[in-house]
């Protein structure tokens, strides 16, 4: 495009004229407006992932087969002992696509998406991210995969039904023709890679924003922590997903084309896929909790109105948890028969990565130390988050030695640990930005009263949801278990009892976000006061629809 | 949270079980049955459980400090310090000494239980050490190395795992033709309506009809292998845990004294009936073992199922109960 034209472009949108609707929504090239379209997409393949986990916490509330049958039996229209067959296929499928749809569908494209494509370029004093189309492209190719996904589950997985019940990671032999000779195995592979590309281009994006688009003045270390948390993302999204691509791949020429990279009577080996699979992996749970850090730092430091204790230290935590994050990943296959030194080396690998996450924890109480801490909303689920992801935390110590985990590897130990700093970390990163930002978002404020409800439910939910999960992996209870002996029931029981509560705080949630728009208390630009410095306070609430006309100059202090 | 300890505490110290079933409300390991399995429980329960509670406890004592200490009432005029270059280092400083710290009881852990011993050089050290009259050392060295299990070899077996079942095969075990013993062990409930009723003796979910078999005292050697897809063979009590993956013969190790009956789950999602292919070892003395190894050969499988389920007199949940 000739420079005049891109002059005259920005002329026309000085003055906060807006397309109209389809074009607006559906053609957006403007972050905010793709950030929003981010953020109710993954609201959306959160209430999907969400019902998932309701269907796993149902049929293990007690022991037996029971609402699995019962689904079968009334919506595939399948009876007798193939319906039992049938009930647990579907209930493996349900666990695979609770996981895959929480990890790619919602908490990246909540986190990474929605708050890093609207709040990214406001922090970082740019008028829009480095390439508008591509932003558009992300977005809608990432509901394209969520698409492909929901698809795949209602076309035939194998012999006992539709869609595929190999669990997340999906291990071949398990996710080749051997356990999955179905289309719906090819359709989620063709939904990952659709996901990420969305993801590659995205996180392409995101670096050459960050790089190039800060507002003058403003250098790297004096960047918001959050602009921090997500280009770190973005660099490990950038080299983790090609590998988890290429494994995609093998396995589709495995499925379709005759190869045999994972086939052993070719002379592949499975073990080659976990570790491609893994090197992706493990990033990956950086890449869903980094911007969380981010987004925790500013509400700690807005709240404590206190600038952020050991910024330098903050940033560089983040960046070495995500370099370490690249030479863990066999700890996720302890048990598949590893050379003993390699196992050695993986677990010294692996606790190093508690000493920057120890740095992130102490920085953010240190921040609060001589602080003046206000209590609202999203400084709750900041604490909450603190706490919940140091006992996230510490369980992952415990599974870093390969000694313990050959005991507790594939039990609920290992699913209490995960839900712990993704559902309980992640997750409570992301309802705390979404708190700390709604208003500058939507220009309108939430009741603060139904937000704290919000939070005590969810804290106390999933708390008693997750922690008695703990003492099942530590009795032997092994995951993705339909059914499992008797001595395990009543832990079960109460973790069914925490996913209740958690769905009363998700229906808080909903009429909280309902309250709020329909009343329409107008919100100001800066509802935070003193604490609140980085850029995308200065502007109102919700900003124009093409902000920084003219850059901000960052003199001083600048963002954190 | 002193609860929690003294059921933890509990359940190491009660004397080995006679058999191993995860019981209703437990908080902590299965019993132990093997040394590999002690050394886990000390490992989890006696060391690493306080320091990552004691590592918890500090950080919420440190935010509900903060809290009461510089809330907006307490302290209306925030400071304004954001560098403390002392503390700084101590926070990186300490949590690497103690990871230092765990990792100096980790290793020797990992490699005790992952490195399958060498039993000519435990009866050659033992034996030295008694020689040299060195009865301290030799105490210690017998607790984590058998030499008399040691003069009498390896127990070989191997599990391979199939879509839904276990096939377990000796060796060493042969007929007169040579043929090695091996047989299919299903799990003898399926979720569906023809499942017997649970019992102390068939546990739900976690019985089968052909046992896997061991002799109490001996070092068994176990292979594990895979037809399908993988899958992974464990035993809780046991502290051991491997996966079976198709093209790979993967090998482990463990000891039970102790006879009685244990019981795992595949611990590698599988397919449609994963939560149904159960293992179940039992730990018998050695002439009962030979015994049931001929009644095998000679293809009598359930008089040789019912040969090792009598010693089951002392069952599962009895002995539990008292543990708890």
């Amino acid at each position: 495009m000739p420079m005049d034209e891109i002059a005259l472009d920005h002329h026309d949108d000085a003055h906060d004229h807006k397309p109209g609707f389809f074009r607006r929504w559906f053609l957006s090239t403007n972050h905010k407006d793709i950030g929003t379209l981010y953020l109710i997409f993954s609201l959306c393949a959160g209430i999907v992932g969400y019902t998932l986990s309701g269907l796993i916490r149902w049929e293990l509330a007690e022991p037996g087969i029971g609402p699995m049958l019962w689904i079968v039996e009334h919506f595939q229209g399948v009876q007798g002992d193939a319906a039992i067959t049938h009930a647990k296929h579907f209930y493996n499928t349900v666990i695979t696509y609770h996981g895959l749809i929480m990890i790619f569908f919602m908490v990246m494209p909540a986190l990474i998406g929605g708050f890093g494509n609207w709040m990214v370029p406001l922090m970082i004093g740019a008028p829009d991210m480095a390439f508008p189309r591509m932003n558009n492209i992300s977005f809608w190719l990432t509901v394209g995969g969520f698409v492909l996904a929901c698809i795949s589950m209602t076309v035939p997985g194998n012999s006992a039904g539709n869609g595929f019940g190999g669990g997340w990671v999906l291990y071949p032999p398990l996710s080749s023709t051997t356990g999955h000779p179905g289309p719906a195995m090819d359709l989620l592979i063709l939904s990952l890679h659709t996901a990420g590309i969305a993801s590659i281009l995205g996180a392409i994006n995101f670096i050459v924003t960050i790089l190039n688009m800060r507002a003058p003045g403003m250098t790297m270390h004096k960047m918001p922590l959050f602009a921090w948390g997500v280009l770190v993302t973005a660099v490990l999204l950038l080299l983790a997903l090609p590998v988890l691509a290429g494994a995609l791949t093998m396995l589709l020429t495995d499925r379709n084309f005759g190869s045999q990279f994972f086939n052993p009577a070719g002379g592949g080996d499975p073990v080659m896929f976990q570790h491609l699979f893994w090197f992706f992996g493990h990033p990956e749970v950086y890449i869903m909790i980094l911007p969380a850090f981010g987004i925790v730092s500013h509400i700690v430091s807005t709240f404590s109105k206190k600038p952020i204790f050991g910024y330098l230290g903050m940033a560089y935590a983040m960046v070495s948890i995500g370099v370490i994050g690249f030479v863990v990943w066999a700890h996720h296959m302890y048990t598949v028969g590893m050379n003993v030194d390699l196992k050695a080396y993986f677990i010294a690998a692996t606790m190093v990565i508690a000493v920057p996450t120890g740095i992130k924890i102490f920085s953010w109480i240190a921040t609060m130390w001589g602080g003046s801490i206000d209590f609202k909303v999203p400084m709750l689920w900041a604490i909450g988050f603190i706490f919940l992801f140091t006992v996230g935390g510490v369980t992952g110590v415990v599974l870093a030695n390969a000694g313990i985990d050959h005991a507790l590897h594939d039990t609920y130990y290992v699913v209490a640990h995960f839900h712990y700093v993704l559902s309980l970390g992640a997750v409570f990163g992301l309802f705390a930005g979404w708190y700390y930002w709604f208003e500058k978002m939507f220009g309108i404020k939430y009741n603060g009263m139904i937000g704290g409800l919000h939070f005590w439910l969810m804290f106390v939910g999933s708390n008693v949801l997750f922690f008695p999960q703990h003492f099942l992996g530590l009795q032997g209870m092994p995951r993705r278990y339909i059914d499992y002996a008797d001595g395990f029931h009543t832990w079960h029981l109460v973790s069914s009892f925490g996913y209740v509560i958690t769905l009363a705080a998700t229906l808080v949630f909903f009429i909280g976000l309902a309250e709020a728009m329909i009343r329409r208390r107008k919100g100001v630009a800066n509802p935070w006061g003193e604490g609140a410095t980085t850029l995308e306070w200065t502007l109102p609430s919700p900003p124009p629809f093409h902000q920084y006309n003219e850059l901000p100059h960052v003199t001083n202090k600048g963002g954190h | 949270m002193r609860h929690f300890f003294a059921a933890l505490c509990a359940s190491i110290l009660a004397a080995p079980a006679f058999a191993a079933t995860p019981v209703d409300g437990a908080l902590g390991f299965q019993p132990a049955a093997t040394r590999i399995a002690e050394r886990i429980h000390f490992f989890h329960d006696d060391y690493v459980m306080w320091i990552i509670t004691a590592i918890t406890i500090f950080v919420s004592l440190l935010l509900v400090w903060v809290m009461v200490r510089y809330n907006r009432k307490a302290n209306p005029v925030s400071r304004k310090f954001s560098h403390n270059s002392l503390i700084e280092v101590i926070w990186t400083v300490v949590p690497a000494l103690i990871l230092v710290a765990i990792a100096g009881l980790s290793f020797p852990n990992l490699y005790y239980q992952d490195v399958v011993p060498n039993l000519e050089k435990i009866q050659t050290e033992s034996a030295a050490l008694l020689a040299d009259g060195k009865s301290a050392e030799y105490e210690r060295y017998t607790k984590n190395y058998f030499p008399d299990a040691a003069a009498k070899g390896f127990v070989n077996v191997k599990a391979q795992g199939n879509q839904w079942n276990w096939t377990y095969s000796y060796p060493d075990i042969v007929d007169a033709d040579g043929f090695a013993l091996e047989f299919v062990s299903n799990g003898i409930h399926k979720g569906t309506a023809a499942d017997p009723a649970d019992s102390d003796v068939r546990p739900r979910n976690l019985a089968v009809d052909y046992p896997m078999v061991i002799p109490a005292g001996r070092y068994v050697r176990y292979y594990t292998a895979a037809a399908d897809v993988i899958h992974s063979w464990t035993v809780p009590a046991f502290g051991v845990k491997t996966d079976a993956v198709p093209g790979r013969l993967n090998e482990g190790w463990f000891l039970v004294d102790e006879p009685g009956v244990y019981y795992g789950q595949c611990s590698e999602l599988c397919g449609v009936d994963h939560a149904y292919m159960p293992i179940e070892v039992r730990v018998v003395p050695q002439d009962q073992f030979d015994a049931w190894a001929q009644l095998m050969l000679a293809g009598d499988y359930d008089a040789a199922a019912a040969s090792v389920r009598t010693m089951a007199a002392l069952e599962p949940s009895t002995q539990l109960a008292a543990n708890h």
